[in-house]
């Protein structure tokens, strides 16, 4: 083994892109949870974007129409669970694992005849003289366009949150939905809205998957990142910022046990595929103990009795 | 008669099983402080919920200014000048106070101008409040404030207050009614909901009673007494409590410098507290909510646990013993929030009298249940304290809040407590329930046992407690008793106002 | 319009009335999503749920439920004790697998000694394998009130990469010709958990039997039972009540994680019949449909499993006879879980009509 052969310049840019897919799930179900609802279908619909975003981009060619349909298969989805959860009254657990189980099957389905196929490309932003710039060009520039597109996400909801009063009223309702309601705030509408945003985030994550970071369609393909983001969600007790952060650090994790096993390392290679999903629980013990920046009525049920 | 400034006309809401409200009429004129006036589960809550756009009538209407007014949301409410301070805070905890405000207007200005305008009013009347602190750490009279504030930065013309005063020091009502009687003296109209008579006497120029739905009556409060609005509101005339002569007995239960936090985020915790209680003794404990009640409850029923010492029975040390091993010795509570956490909402009476009688009323063997044995448990307490059920199969949420607390008491009341601990008994209950509470807590004393009656009604501490103490930001004052006791020196030792400071800082 | 009423108790005809609609209801979305695929619906429902039971072959499908319904009900009955605590147990999966891997690592350890005790201790270590991986989020709830959910569902990644090396390295049968895969219980008598093969009967099928029997007794008549329902109904009255949700919290997840390690052990000395990459079918996950279509009542769990195990059986059938991707059975499964709780709804709610009534 030689780990002389990694290079850190190209570990960073890979990161960013093994990042991505960890990113957009996750900035889309913190503001899930930031309006009070825990959706634990995040793989369900990053399976289901992956797939739907494949396929679109397959039978059109478009890359650009591929994630276009992936935040709507999501989104779609998504719907789902604003069914049970904020119609229905279904409790927030048993809904999400069900869109979870309904997505893996649906996008196996959907997925049959697009085994083996490669996806269109989707062309690099290209600016230009920047790409060639010494470390800092291959690391900010030369990334595809969704890859930024999540991190002006990041930061837009970011802001969003904090100065809006959309924001505003978004963190109210996941704070105190029965003290929303008596202001006369629409608890469910915008639970319902939240909802459709987070679905259509984690969408848009599971076709990064599929069309930019794999790329092809496999079974299943997603596996357990949807899960990674719910934790990382925790993870960054609430906050945009740290969720980018985290999602990095879970990338690096990522790419770097991918490049020991490409030096052969003389660790077998399932136990280098088991560091993120360790590393997942790791983080979880560590900052599990301080819950306090939880939204107040994260899972709960709203009824509006009166 | 000069035109009123909100006219109700026939008034009807029915639910399934119930008419909340039947055919209200009355007018609010300007300027006028009006006093609503009825026993819990009148029909108060819906009426002003349809005053304020939450709930729509069935059928009758309303007029503001002879202007048709039918409220679709709180938003056209507020639009039209009609505020409201909620009984249960509408206040998000993990918020700050401008936040919270904001929260509660049609058109805020940027957080920084509506800070300095919070400071302004908050001066103009006497309230002060600092805008960037976070709501959950405030004191109870502290978050009404932010209520109030939010409703006055809208220039109400209708201000709705809905028993505003159950969560203050007697100091802090006062500052509250001097607010009430600027606003009066500006021209804003109040509507202001109670059962506490004395306070309307004071405070309100017309009062309407509700009963059961339905308007009773109304009358001008300072011309007429306390104990003909009683009887109007209850609709009949009210036996109370009869205690008779104790001697009190032997130390039932002590405990000694005891300090615990909170388990819970925005709790209290319980700092340096000292008590006696003895056989045959009733001590009340005083205070407002949210100042260490639930502690005190937890620390006593087991489920926050202490150094052994800290808690002692009868000499012998129980801090650190659970639920379970107190209610063998005799030590039973019954806490304030019914659902939840004194009965469990789903399951049938009988297993809610399982929960916590199984120990003394050798409800199971070897871990098996008896179920025969527990049935007949539920139905000797529905039986004993009137608890108005078809039956023990029920579950806990079908009853009335009146009702469940009757058989939340009277589960532990039949277990024959040697100490018993009640947070709130009363709370939310209507009078004739609330009387035979009290009454069962009386007679209890005087069989040999020792009670702990946690509640914020000083009214009820003054008619049954033995000695008083006042729970304030987690400390006891020492108890005194209860003959002789002056308002002026309750309130002094339930901490006088809070947060008054701030605003001379 | 229709408005939601909260009922003043759960009702109890709807209760038992909902798992049935939602297999309705998921039979004529199921159909329609077939017809979509371009089968005959009909034909394909028939495939699903008749033949097995009595089409021409039912002979040869029927043991196969009870094959298929064993694992479905050993870990159903145990995630439902902790679904009633309010305990998210989602990694039965990897308790399944972790207690097939300590179980045939056992049995394989003894091989070729033929001895009556190599079986018995199997199964121990089968149910020790999955309570020990059941303990991981346990522990880490109560130490560090890490999140169940996601801890022991990261667990069935890790156990899945673990089955892979034991079946490559490990646990690699020496007389395989280098495939993958350990020795054949089958071919091993004293470590093997048939009864009857040819009726499907195996070790796991009694066990799960006396496991309905345990649960349903547990939660009717025991005080931990009881504790189990009310920790679940209104947690702060169970702590009032005396439960240490600490205790609970492990005792939950550590029956869970021994009865799906015994069904997994049951599963690798039997109808597997070896350890292998592919061992794992996803009995843990469809054992939490399982637990919510029968209600999380032990009975319940009973026929829950045995449609289940139909579903699987007949989704075999319908991908030999029609064509149909084994994907769409799993869609099917999932359908069923959407229908069950959105119909749910119907025992604690009543549907109104809000007309205006005028008194």
């Amino acid at each position: 083994m030689d780990l002389s052969d990694i290079d850190p310049i190209k570990l960073i840019a890979t990161l960013m892109v093994a990042a991505t897919p960890l990113l957009l799930a996750a900035i889309g179900e913190l503001v899930v949870e930031k309006a009070g609802v825990l959706n634990l279908g995040v793989e369900g619909m990053m399976i289901t974007g992956a797939i739907s975003g494949f396929a679109v981009a397959v039978e059109t060619g478009s890359p650009w129409l591929g994630f276009l349909a992936a935040a709507a298969g999501g989104a779609l989805l998504s719907v789902l669970f604003a069914i049970l959860t904020q119609v229905a009254l279904a409790n927030h657990v048993a809904s999400g694992l069900a869109l979870t189980l309904f997505g893996l099957g649906l996008s196996a389905l959907i997925g049959q005849s697009y085994g083996g196929q490669k996806p269109p490309p989707m062309a690099e932003v290209d600016l230009g003289p920047l790409n060639d710039l010494p470390v800092v060009g291959p690391i900010l520039f030369g990334h595809d366009p969704i890859l930024y597109l999540s991190l002006g996400l990041v930061a837009a909801v970011w802001a969003v949150l904090k100065y809006s009063r959309m924001g505003l009223v978004l963190r109210a309702v996941g704070e105190n939905h029965d003290a929303a309601h008596a202001l006369g705030y629409k608890v469910v509408r915008i639970r319902v809205l939240a909802i459709l945003f987070g679905g259509a985030c984690a969408g848009l994550g599971g076709a990064y998957i599929s069309l930019i970071r794999v790329p092809q369609w496999t079974d299943g393909m997603t596996a357990g990142v949807g899960w990674i983001a719910l934790a990382l969600v925790v993870f960054a007790s609430w906050k945009p910022w740290r969720v980018l952060a985290g999602a990095y650090l879970f990338g690096g994790v990522t790419v770097l046990q991918f490049n020991l096993q490409g030096v052969g390392i003389a660790i077998p290679v399932e136990y280098l595929s088991m560091s993120p999903y360790v590393i997942t629980i790791i983080v979880l013990v560590l900052l599990s103990r301080d819950k306090s920046s939880a939204p107040g009525s994260l899972g709960r049920i709203f009824h509006a009795s009166s | 008669m000069s035109q009123p400034l909100l006219s109700l006309k026939g008034l009807t809401k029915a639910y399934p099983g119930v008419i909340a409200n039947n055919e209200i009429s009355f007018d609010i004129g300007e300027g006028e402080v009006h006093a609503l006036l009825g026993e819990n589960g009148a029909g108060k809550s819906t009426l002003v919920k349809m005053i304020y756009g939450l709930v729509k009538p069935d059928s009758g209407g309303m007029t503001l200014r002879g202007a048709p007014y039918a409220p679709s949301e709180p938003r056209v409410a507020r639009a039209d000048g009609i505020a409201m301070v909620f009984q249960h805070f509408s206040l998000f905890d993990a918020l700050n106070v401008a936040e919270n405000i904001a929260l509660g207007m049609e058109n805020p200005p940027a957080l920084r101008d509506l800070a300095s305008r919070i400071r302004e009013v908050s001066e103009t009347y006497g309230l002060p409040l600092d805008p960037f602190r976070t709501v959950g750490d405030l004191s109870a009279g502290e978050r009404q404030r932010v209520e109030i504030i939010r409703c006055l930065l809208q220039d109400p013309k209708l201000l709705i207050m809905d028993e505003p005063t159950s969560v203050l020091t007697p100091q802090e009502v006062e500052i509250l009614f001097k607010t009430l009687q600027q606003l009066k003296a500006e021209g804003t109209s109040i509507l202001y909901i109670s059962h506490k008579l004395e306070e309307i006497r004071t405070l309100c120029d017309t009062a309407t009673i509700l009963r059961l739905g339905q308007v009773v009556g109304d009358c001008i409060p300072r011309e007429t007494t306390a104990r003909q609005m009683a009887e109007m509101m209850v609709g009949s005339s009210l036996k109370t409590p009869e205690r008779s002569g104790r001697t009190l007995g032997p130390v039932a239960l002590d405990i000694t410098g005891l300090s615990v936090s909170s388990p819970t985020e925005f709790g209290t915790a319980l700092k340096n507290l000292h008590l006696i209680v003895r056989v045959g003794e009733i001590l009340g404990i005083g205070g407002v909510a949210g100042n260490g009640q639930e502690e005190l409850l937890g620390v006593l029923s087991g489920e926050i646990t202490t150094d052994a010492g800290a808690v002692k029975m009868a000499g012998q040390p129980i801090g650190r013993m659970g639920p379970t091993a107190r209610r063998q010795l005799g030590v039973l509570t019954a806490p304030e929030e019914r659902l939840g956490h004194a009965a469990a909402p789903d399951m049938s009476l009988t297993e809610n009298a399982l929960l916590t009688g199984v120990v003394r009323e050798r409800l199971e063997s070897h871990g098996f249940l008896k179920w025969g044995a527990a049935r007949g448990f539920a139905e000797r307490i529905i039986q004993a304290f009137d608890v108005r059920t078809p039956g023990p199969e029920n579950a806990a949420r079908s009853l009335s809040g009146g009702n469940l607390q009757k058989f939340v008491i009277g589960r532990e009341v039949l277990q024959d407590p040697k100490v018993l601990v009640v947070n709130q008994p009363t709370w939310g209950v209507d009078a004739a329930a609330a009387a035979s509470i009290r009454q069962a807590l009386l007679d209890l004393a005087a069989g040999g046992a020792a009670v702990i009656c946690i509640s914020q009604d000083l009214d009820e501490l003054m008619e049954i407690a033995d000695n008083f103490a006042a729970l304030n930001e987690g400390r006891l004052s020492e108890p005194r008793p209860t003959e002789g006791l002056s308002v002026d020196e309750i309130g002094l030792m339930m901490g006088g106002a809070h947060g008054m400071e701030v605003a001379h800082a | 319009m229709i408005r939601l009423e909260k009922r003043p108790q759960p009702s109890r005809a709807w209760s038992m009335a909902t798992p049935l609609l939602a297999v309705v209801a998921t039979m004529v979305f199921g159909g329609l999503l077939f017809a979509a695929l371009g089968k005959n619906p009909f034909v394909a429902i028939q495939t699903i749920f008749w033949d097995p039971l009595f089409g021409e072959y039912s002979f040869f499908y029927r043991p196969q439920l009870l094959v298929k319904g064993a694992p479905l009900v050993l870990i159903a009955i145990g995630l439902s004790l902790g679904f009633r605590a309010g305990i998210w147990n989602i990694g039965a999966e990897g308790q399944y697998i972790m207690g097939a891997l300590a179980g045939a690592g056992v049995g394989l350890a003894f091989y070729p000694l033929d001895a009556w005790y190599v079986f018995p201790l199997m199964v121990i270590a089968g149910a020790l394998g999955g309570w020990a991986w059941a303990m991981i989020p346990g522990l880490l709830k109560v130490k560090f009130g890490t999140n169940e959910i996601l801890v022991s569902l990261m667990l069935v990644y890790v156990a899945e990469l673990i089955l892979g090396s034991m079946s490559t390295r490990l646990l690699k049968n020496p007389e395989g010709y280098g495939f993958p895969g350990s020795r054949n219980f089958n071919d091993y008598p004293a470590g093997n958990s048939w009864i009857a093969q040819d009726l499907g009967m195996h070790w796991g099928v009694a066990a799960a039997l006396i496991a309905v029997i345990f649960a349903y007794v547990l939660l009717n008549r025991h005080m931990l039972g009881f504790h189990i329902r009310l920790s679940g109904e209104a947690p702060r009255a169970a702590r009032f009540a005396g439960v240490n949700p600490a205790r609970l919290i492990l005792l939950c997840l550590g029956l869970a994680g021994a009865l799906a390690g015994m069904a997994g052990l049951f599963e690798v000395a039997g109808p597997a019949g070896q350890i292998n990459i592919d061992f794992n079918v996803g009995y843990g996950f469809t054992a939490i449909i399982v637990a919510f279509l029968g209600r999380l009542n032990p009975l319940g769990i009973l026929l829950a499993a045995a449609l289940m195990a139909l579903t699987y059986i007949g989704g075999e059938i319908a991908q030999d006879n029609l064509g149909l991707p084994a994907a769409a059975i799993q869609m099917f499964q999932g359908m069923l879980l959407f229908f069950l709780l959105a119909l749910d709804l119907l025992t604690n709610y009543r549907l109104r009509l809000a007309v205006k009534e005028r008194t």
